[in-house]
């Protein structure tokens, strides 16, 4: 927790701005020391807490893709490039292929499942909606103690993985697991037959499951009973929209989850043979049930990120939404289709041919819902006043990604051309364009966007928008080549390959490392800013949802005594005056809104 | 409610988030609900993998539901449900702020929780003593076809006959009664086979036959090991149509049995105790909750304006009870 600053009440007396809070007292200042933190029940703090986790679990991940990237940068064995005998080599195939199930789980269910529910929505979810708190104040602290305590078990198995691979360690102690192997999926009969930490991860997996869950619920339940006067559904923000249908999938589909995982535990525990042939069962009931939740998890990943986008497209083009009721509804609509397509992860896993043309058709309907945002958003853009603040950058990036990832999804979903594409690097770059290209940008749009909101300091918007740029460029660079290496044929999860694919491989390793190098940056404009930032407005955007009405960073109770907040239409910009003594916006004398809705 | 109004009007129950108790109550009840459906949801995984497992084995279900007691089912089934009446009961009273009845009706409920929980374990060590289990612990558990667990097979052989003879009496078999035109034939059959013979169908056809057993007909378990050829092939066929065809004649329920393998219970089995199992974790989670209720009740902490804890306790409870409802009829009442 040592990044998150916690200025001495005579650095923040120096600081006083004329936006400052009258008692100088925010949600960071208020209570001091460990326990202050580790119980609080403040929505705020538990976002803060969650951003320090998660962001070192991307971290975590982060130099597993590197080590992936650079093991492929060149044929033949490169991690462990001593490896001049076959025991040497296999450690080194071992190696790679933990690295790879190790990197997957760890993004998907540590990074992009809680990235932004769990660090934006818990810090701007409640003050959006002008509520002093989420509904269930320690129900989202007992959730960041199970996503703290799923993410152990991960980063444990990892350590005894890597470890024991590199040392090559034949008896690790019992407490020292093996890695994990199965790749992210943990596909039967594979995942029960291994002997390395399936328990361990699965464990970890229905944890952090649990974090998900609980976090879903309170969304739903604050979202449903705090609502200020005056908002009503139709003047919710978009990005509340997106966390209600992230919050429903949450609630829908982690469960099956749980029970997938919970019967693997069985098997591998009890012999319990649901999954396995030999004592009876089918072992593609385990896609289907893995996928029944893990395809709608997709949407749990991107939706949010639609919902950020939503927002800042709006703001930083001084544009009211256009198609607010479209957007909206085609957040429920994607959500709703994300439950009836799981199948088209195995259409080469011998299912019936009517199976796969109806889940082939079903595929194809998402992109009617995702193809309303994206023309939504353009139809925003259009004659508006741009500004290419670091948000906005993003969000720019996020549209050309997540058209992209989207397009691509098509020839996956099209039975004939699956056939040709399913397992190769086609299908990496596709997920990595969705997850990463749109989650990621859109995650760290975010975190620009509200970064002077949860901290009270501007970040440096020349460097912020440097490392926008990097990895827009880096990202584009590592993964792009992917899709022109995979319809060539180079399979997923290899650690080798032909020489036919070097190029390929080394012009996306070179990319990845701009990418590093663009994240960097961003990490480093971050921690700089919250040295040596300049305080930050209450509205440094001239944004007009509840949560620019109240200071940077808000008081404890989320808006100063006596402030009693009403709903107002979120993208109606011209009650806000730009003034430049505060480098930020304040609000008009006697503006009157005319009605939207 | 103004700021000021909020300072001084704050009734101790009510969170500094929201505005009224009702509020409160409204938004608890929601979340509740919400929760109630993520169970719903995993459970009913579950039940989506007994219907696949259904599917791919009816036989087998058909045949092994036959080792569960539908009486103590029935008796749980009963038990649940009356304690999900006086939870609903002791929510009323709360609502009504009747302190004693509150009491009463908790202390109710968890004895009908624990009640469960005991006639589960009843069942359950039962089954445990007979090895039928899950996965390689379960009596009838083979893989590549060789018996992992011989003694459990006897076991659990044996006591399914025991059962079926205490349930239609000894007069229900063939060697008694005349009236069976395939029991005569059979008990013939048998009757000249001794446990000596070199054929090991036979043998093993002829395990658990109280009527045979008592005639000195059934070998003893250390014969029956040896009977088991090591290749394990004799074996899996000599438990197979032959010993169906023995049981169909003399036990009515086995008449409608199409043939069927002894040694695919454990299917059946592995998805009982995943279901009973899960839901037993759920009844004694339950219990905890309503001995938190509980105490808090006795230190009197509930009123007509705030009952909420009660009120979501016996949501839980009810879904608890819900479940089993369909539990009982897909694991015990299967025709």
């Amino acid at each position: 927790m040592s990044v998150i600053p916690n200025p001495a009440p005579g650095d923040v007396a120096a600081e006083k701005t004329p936006t400052e809070p009258p008692h100088g007292d925010n949600y960071i200042t208020h209570g001091k020391g460990f326990l202050s933190w580790a119980l609080t029940i403040d929505h705020k703090r538990i976002g803060i807490m969650y951003m320090v986790g998660v962001l070192a679990a991307f971290f975590i991940g982060g130099i597993m893709a590197i080590a992936l990237r650079t093991e492929l940068i060149a044929p033949g064995a490169t991690l462990m490039f001593w490896a001049n005998d076959d025991a040497a080599l296999n450690s080194n195939w071992r190696l790679y292929n933990q690295l790879f199930t190790v990197h997957g789980a760890v993004m998907v269910f540590m990074f992009i499942i809680p990235a932004i529910p769990a660090i934006l929505g818990n810090m701007v979810l409640p003050i959006m909606l002008g509520a002093k708190d989420v509904a269930f104040p320690k129900l989202n602290l007992l959730s960041l103690y199970c996503w703290i305590g799923g993410s152990i078990f991960f980063t444990w198995i990892l350590f005894g993985g890597v470890i024991g691979t590199l040392f090559g360690i034949q008896d690790m102690p019992w407490y020292f697991p093996k890695g994990l192997d199965t790749g992210w999926t943990f596909y039967t009969p594979y995942s029960t037959e291994t002997n390395t930490g399936v328990l361990l991860g699965t464990i970890g997996v229905f944890i952090l499951g649990f974090s998900s869950i609980l976090t879903g619920v309170n969304f739903i339940a604050t979202i449903h009973m705090l609502r200020p006067k005056g908002m009503g559904w139709g003047k919710l923000p978009l990005f509340l929209w997106a966390l209600y249908a992230t919050a429903i999938i949450q609630i829908l589909a982690t469960p099956v989850l749980a029970i997938t995982v919970l019967l693997l535990m069985a098997e591998k525990v009890l012999g319990i043979g649901i999954f396995d042939p030999a004592l009876g069962g089918d072992p593609v009931l385990y896609q289907h049930f893995f996928w029944f939740y893990s395809h709608p998890a997709v949407y749990i990943m991107i939706l949010p990120g639609l919902g950020v986008i939503s927002e800042i497209i709006s703001i930083h083009s001084r544009k009211h939404i256009f198609g607010y009721k479209f957007i909206a509804a085609s957040s429920l609509a994607i959500a709703l289709f994300g439950f009836i397509v799981w199948g088209h992860h195995m259409f080469t896993s011998g299912q019936s041919a009517l199976l796969n043309s109806v889940f082939s058709l079903l595929t194809m309907s998402v992109a009617i819902p995702s193809a309303v945002k994206v023309f939504n958003y353009l139809a925003t853009l259009y004659n508006g006043r741009i500004r290419l603040d670091s948000p906005m950058l993003y969000a720019l990036g996020f549209i050309w990604l997540f058209t992209i990832g989207g397009l691509t999804g098509l020839p996956l979903a099209a039975l004939s051309t699956d056939i040709h594409y399913h397992d190769t690097y086609f299908v990496v770059a596709h997920f990595h364009y969705v997850m990463v290209g749109s989650t990621l940008f859109a995650f760290l749009a975010g975190m620009n966007h509200w970064w002077p909101k949860m901290f009270g300091k501007m970040l440096d918007e020349k460097w912020a928008r440097i490392g926008a740029i990097m990895t827009f460029v880096g990202f584009n660079a590592t993964f792009f080549i992917q899709f022109i290496a995979g319809s060539q044929g180079m399979p997923r999860r290899y650690a080798d390959y032909d020489q036919q694919y070097f190029w390929y491989h080394l012009f996306s390793t070179l990319g990845s490392y701009v990418l590093t190098i663009g994240l960097f940056i961003v990490l480093f404009n971050w921690i700089h800013s919250l040295r040596k930032g300049k305080p930050a407005p209450a509205n440094p955007w001239g944004a007009n949802s509840l949560e620019w009405h109240t200071p940077s960073p808000p008081p404890h109770a989320n808006f100063e005594d006596g402030v009693e907040p009403e709903g107002v239409d979120p993208y109606d910009y011209h009650g806000w005056d730009y003034d430049e003594s505060i480098d930020g916006y304040v609000k008009k004398e006697g503006y009157v809104p005319k009605e939207h809705h | 409610m103004s700021d000021h109004a909020h300072d001084h009007d704050h009734p101790p129950h009510l969170a500094h988030h929201f505005e009224t108790s009702e509020q409160q109550m409204e938004s608890g009840k929601l979340g509740m609900w919400v929760f109630l459906a993520t169970e719903i949801l995993m459970f009913g995984g579950l039940f989506c993998a007994y219907s696949v497992y259904r599917a791919n084995h009816p036989e087998v279900f058909l045949f092994a539901h036959q080792y569960l007691d539908t009486m103590w089912g029935a008796i749980n089934t009963a038990v649940l449900l009356a304690s999900s009446f006086t939870m609903a009961w002791g929510v009323r009273a709360a609502q009504l702020g009747q302190k004693s009845i509150l009491i009463i009706m908790l202390s109710l409920t968890l004895l009908g929780g624990f009640g469960f929980m005991v006639i589960k374990t009843i069942e359950y060590s039962g089954k445990y003593s007979h090895d039928i289990w899950v996965g390689g612990l379960n009596g009838f558990y083979q893989k590549d076809g060789l018996l992992l667990n011989p003694e459990g097979n006897y076991e659990a052989l044996h006591y399914l006959d025991e059962k079926k003879a205490k349930k239609y009496g000894k007069d229900a078999h063939g060697d008694d009664h005349g009236d069976h035109a395939h029991g005569d034939s059979h008990a013939a059959h048998h009757g000249e086979d001794t446990h000596a013979e070199a054929t090991p169908v036979v043998e093993v056809s002829g395990i658990g036959r109280p009527a045979a057993a008592e005639a000195g007909l059934i070998p003893s378990l250390t014969e029956y090991k040896a009977a088991i050829p090591t290749g394990g092939e004799a074996f899996v066929t000599g438990v197979g149509a032959e010993q169906i065809a023995y049981h169909g004649s003399h036990y009515p329920e086995f008449d409608e049995l199409a043939p069927m393998d002894h040694n695919s219970t454990h299917i059946f089995f592995q998805i009982y105790f995943m279901m009973t199992g899960l839901h037993g974790i759920h009844v004694l989670i339950g219990m905890g909750l309503i001995t938190w209720i509980l105490v808090k009740s006795i230190a009197g902490a509930f009123s007509p304006a705030y009952y909420t804890p009660v009120d979501l306790v016996g949501l839980y409870w009810h879904l608890v009870d819900l479940i089993w409802i369909f539990l009982f009829p897909l694991l015990y009442l299967i025709h």
